[in-house]
């Protein structure tokens, strides 16, 4: 049966019509986030009295302020707290008892205002710009960490830190990082381009997202919270004993972790059904545009890979709350098994930050070299190739540790057959090179440069990837250097070259290019002067972690800081930029100003409320550049009665249902 | 891929063969830095040659690098390239040709990375096996040992003569490392004497977190674990000073759980090591008898051991149950 008109209610966020009345509270009435924080502090203050109440009987408790079970309650309830005063269960709840729903924001005539995006919002474009602000604001706080790490690096005899406060800078910039670089695409660009990508009008679960994005301001203030409490002093890594034995921070770490993760279950998941799901007619898995490859790579190794994060973090808590013994040896548990599940998250995760940024280079590409994008099965493959293969190497991060022995040769294998999938990617970007019509813009800048620091980084894996090789830099600021080149050197510039490519898009506002030049020349020479020193350094002697070093190396050591001081400065100018082009310039830019073919580019910027008016039918690739026969890439006004496939049976089963 | 697409620019001009340039750029660069880095660089490497396994990382190091470098130069020399001559010319706005791949560009190149990657795997492999597990730590249950190792207790204890494998127990505290000598009635030292030309056996453990023994110039790095006992083996070559490191994250003095050692002759090991045994003797019989892992709560004080247990008179236990905790199992 061929259909009239568009089905409404299938692209309604939320699944049904709303039919009940708009919302005309004032704003401080509504659910938003101070009445989330009002939330947070109740909940903390209950979970904290409860687990008070539990626990006090216990001798070790009363005679001791190791008050674990009382922290951790607290934290939870805080979350729950938080999440039911932002509003988050409220449509659970009218569904529950039969009310009618509210009309949304979508249709309630406010959806222009700035206050939508310190809501809970079905709107998947708020999501991403809440996202954006978010993970900028974490990355610079973890960013000024880390020059205090260098700060202190600075000399080997000289401290400006304790011991303790170092380590607990060194653990909260590790997870920090860790925790955001998870989402530091996905999050943005990722939320509010897939389905613009896709041509969908709405992501699967809209509540879903918005709860992965509400997740990580309590996840992020929580792993804050660990410096009160006398922060933790393992690392990013957490390993036990010592995270068992440690002060409450480490309560603050483990459960900070394991929430995100619960966060990136709840963002990959949504991601995967909306791309498998929702794509617009003709949207073919064979059109598919790279950056929704690498981010449907990433959410199945986000949906796969967390829980076990989630456990493990879990795991730990009971560890230190109710004295299980998970993970202490002499009463049979096994410091091993928290390696296991740590790094069994732990792999797949670096590759979560690998993915996004290949997505974005070969989005990037085509369009500032007006080529196709060359093989594109290639690509494809080599976006799948990695995130199956990433499931298959964790214990190489256990070389030294005693473990299995007889694995090595497996895991050494399976590592290094991670880089043919990865070359895929080089040699994708090399074949579009080839006799180019090239254009340096911004975004194109970075791109380029991500294939520089990816090459150094990848190689470098090469070397940590053979065990004899390893047993010299397993643990040594080398290692340190190679993932800081493959996660800030790869994803962080493809999050900034996303960032100038798709603001256009996202907010209507075209960042300043001048600025975005220096910008881009001051990080990557910084970058690279930070970091390649630091190869040197680990193979000459020095581990992570340490505040002391040898005196010989001090040279390299100033080097490294001083140029760690001009590449945060670089971030500054980012920031700046940001901030001047997004709140006081405001050059406004609404149509297509790099020419692209993708089909996000072909809605007005900033895209209105719901994406598409009608469902696009999808006619050829998205990067079919140097063509002139090719057809445009969609057909935004389908002729009535065009969309007879998959969407009239849906309407059937609608119906009948 | 050169030839096709010089057909399909259709430029009036003869294209040059880009392919063709590339290719001997990055063939006469690759050639000229991997000599410079062979012949110059590469017996400087790290982490040395004091040891078999040092000198067997080393070679690893250098061949990774030999073999990384013209794949390195090469992709630098086609971007450079490529940035160089394909960018926009001023006023041209048309788009490129319309390339969409080169099935033979794209088995060539899976084909070389595939094999390169192989040849690395079989490699590592062996340089895996054949250098005794290259200096890192294999477990309780090691399986590539030198012949002689000693991974019963029985056979660690049996005293020492020159030639054979020398056993040394290192136990990770926070936040320093202490060498035990079984083979010399277990006395146990904060220094770290290793004799030349001799296979040593690092029995790597903990009392209390997790800690990594890095003994940098003697190519050995292992984890402590707590309860676990991590073997690595090495040969020494060369006499000379070794610097320990503590490599895994092990609490707030991390940093500073460092300390030095030196390979010495055989005879000046052996004069050390007998005296050290006499000096140490009154302190070596307060020890608990030398076991594979190192438990500090075995006391071997006549019958008071069990009472000092009881009391909880005893130094960090590895453990986090306090005596009193009432879920003790």
């Amino acid at each position: 049966m061929a259909i009239e008109t568009e089905p409404g209610t299938l692209q309604h966020p939320g699944g049904g019509e709303p039919t009940g009345a708009k919302d005309t509270r004032a704003w401080w009435q509504r659910p938003a986030i101070h009445t989330g924080v009002l939330g947070a502090v109740i909940g903390y203050l209950v979970g904290y009295y409860l687990g008070r109440a539990i626990s006090a009987n216990y001798q070790q408790i009363s005679t001791s302020d190791a008050h674990d079970i009382a922290i951790v309650l607290g934290f939870l309830f805080l979350v729950i707290g938080w999440l039911v005063g932002l509003g988050v269960f409220n449509d659970l709840l009218r569904h529950m008892a039969g009310r009618p729903m509210p009309d949304t924001e979508k249709t309630n005539g406010d959806a222009a205002g700035v206050a939508r995006y310190f809501r809970v919002t079905l709107d998947h474009k708020v999501v991403g710009i809440q996202y954006l602000i978010g993970m900028i604001i974490y990355f610079c706080t973890a960013g000024l960490l880390a020059m205090g790490i260098r700060t202190e690096l600075l000399s080997p005899v000289h401290h400006v830190f304790s011991s303790s406060t170092y380590i607990e800078l060194v653990g909260e910039h590790g997870t920090m990082m860790m925790m955001l670089m998870t989402s530091v695409i996905l999050g943005p660009f990722g939320n509010y381009l897939i389905p613009l990508m896709i041509g969908s009008k709405r992501v699967a679960f809209p509540r879903v997202e918005a709860l992965s994005f509400w997740l990580t301001p309590a996840a992020f203030l929580i792993l804050l919270a660990a410096i009160p409490l006398g922060g933790f002093h393992m690392g990013w890594t957490g390993y036990p004993t010592l995270s068992v034995q440690d002060t409450s921070g480490a309560d603050a770490y483990a459960f900070a972790f394991g929430l995100m993760g619960i966060s990136m279950v709840l963002a990959g998941f949504n991601i995967l059904v909306t791309v498998i799901c929702y794509r617009a007619p003709g949207m073919r898995w064979s059109r598919l545009p790279m950056f929704v490859w690498g981010i449907l790579g990433t959410s199945v190794m986000m949906t796969l890979a967390a829980p076990i994060l989630s456990g493990g973090m879990y795991m730990l808590l009971t560890d230190r709350t109710v004295q299980t013994a998970f993970f202490t040896d002499n009463l049979g548990g096994s410091t091993y098994l928290f390696q296991n599940l740590f790094w069994f998250f732990g792999h797949p995760e670096v590759y979560i930050l690998a993915l996004p940024g290949f997505g974005i280079v070969n989005e990037i590409l085509p369009v500032f070299t007006r080529k196709p994008l060359f093989a594109y099965k290639v690509a494809a493959a080599g976006m799948v190739g990695v995130a199956l293969l990433s499931f298959f190497v964790w214990q190489h991060h256990l070389f030294d540790s005693g473990i299995n022995p007889n694995m090595r040769p497996l895991f050494m294998l399976t590592t290094e057959m991670i880089s043919i999938p990865t070359g895929f990617i080089f040699l994708v970007g090399m074949g579009t090179l080839w006799k180019a019509k090239i254009r340096f813009s911004v975004p194109m800048l970075f791109a380029l440069a991500l294939f520089f620091n990816f090459l150094i980084g990848g190689v470098s894996g090469v070397f940590v990837s053979d065990t004899g090789a390893d047993t010299t830099e397993h643990g040594s600021f080398f290692v340190m250097a190679h993932f800081h080149y493959t996660i800030m050197g790869g994803l962080i510039f493809a999050f900034m070259g996303g960032c100038y490519y798709w603001l256009p898009k996202m907010m209507g506002i075209k960042l300043n290019e001048k600025l975005g030049k220096w910008h881009f020349w001051l990080m990557f020479l910084a970058f690279n002067s930070t970091f390649l020193p630091l190869f040197a350094v680990g193979w000459l002697g020095q581990p992570r972690r340490v505040f002391e070093y040898a005196l010989r190396l001090q040279g390299l050591n100033d080097w490294v800081s001083i140029s760690s001081y001009v590449l945060g400065f670089s971030i500054l100018l980012f920031v700046i930029n940001f901030v001047w082009s997004t709140v006081v310039t405001r050059d406004r830019e609404t149509g297509n100003p790099w020419d692209a073919r993708g089909l996000e580019w072909q809605v007005p910027s900033p895209p209105p409320v719901h994406n598409f008016e009608h469902i696009p039918v999808v006619l050829s690739g998205p990067y079919e550049y140097g063509d002139p026969d090719a057809p445009p890439v969609a057909d935004l006004n389908p002729p009535v009665g065009v969309l007879v496939g998959a969407l009239a049976s849906a309407e059937t089963e609608e119906s009948e249902a | 891929m050169a030839s096709v697409e010089a057909q399909a620019s259709g430029s009036g001009q003869r294209e040059p063969n880009h392919g063709m340039r590339i290719f001997i750029i990055s063939l006469v660069l690759g050639v000229i830095f991997d000599a410079l880095f062979w012949f110059l660089l590469s017996p400087h490497m790290p982490p040395g040659t004091m040891t078999s396994a040092a000198a067997s990382e080393q070679f690893d190091i250098n061949v990774l690098a030999a073999i990384a470098i013209p794949v390195m130069i090469f992709i630098f020399v086609y971007f450079g390239y490529a940035l160089t001559v394909w960018r926009r010319r001023p006023g041209d706005d048309t788009d490129g040709p319309a390339l969409h791949g080169n099935a033979r560009v794209q088995t060539t190149w899976i084909t070389v990375t595939s094999a390169i990657v192989l040849f690395l795997a079989g490699f590592g492999t062996y340089e895996l096996i054949v250098p005794q597990g290259a200096g890192a730590g294999e477990g309780p249950a090691p399986i590539w040992t030198p012949p002689g190792a000693k991974l019963t207790v029985a056979q660690q204890i049996a005293p020492w003569t020159p030639g054979q494998v020398l056993v040394i127990q290192v136990i990770g505290q926070q936040w320093k490392f202490s060498y035990r000598y079984p083979q010399f009635g277990g006395f146990e030292t904060s220094a770290l004497v290793i004799p030349d030309h001799t296979w040593v056996q690092f029995d790597v453990t903990s009392i209390d977190v997790i800690h990594s023994f890095w003994a940098y110039q003697l190519g050995v790095k292992a984890d402590a674990n707590p309860g676990v006992d991590n073997v690595a083996f090495a040969k020494t070559d060369q006499l000379g000073k070794i610097t320990v490191r503590c490599d895994e994250l092990c609490g707030l003095w991390h940093g500073a759980m460092f300390d030095y050692g030196k390979v010495v002759p055989v005879s000046e090991f052996q004069s050390w090591a007998s005296s050290s045994r006499v000096e140490l003797a009154s302190i070596t019989k307060l020890l608990p008898p030398y076991a594979t892992t190192y438990n500090p709560t075995v006391i071997p004080l006549f019958r008071l051991g069990p009472v000092v247990k009881k009391l909880g008179l005893f130094g960090a236990g590895g453990g986090y149950y306090p005596p009193q905790d009432p879920q003790q199992p």
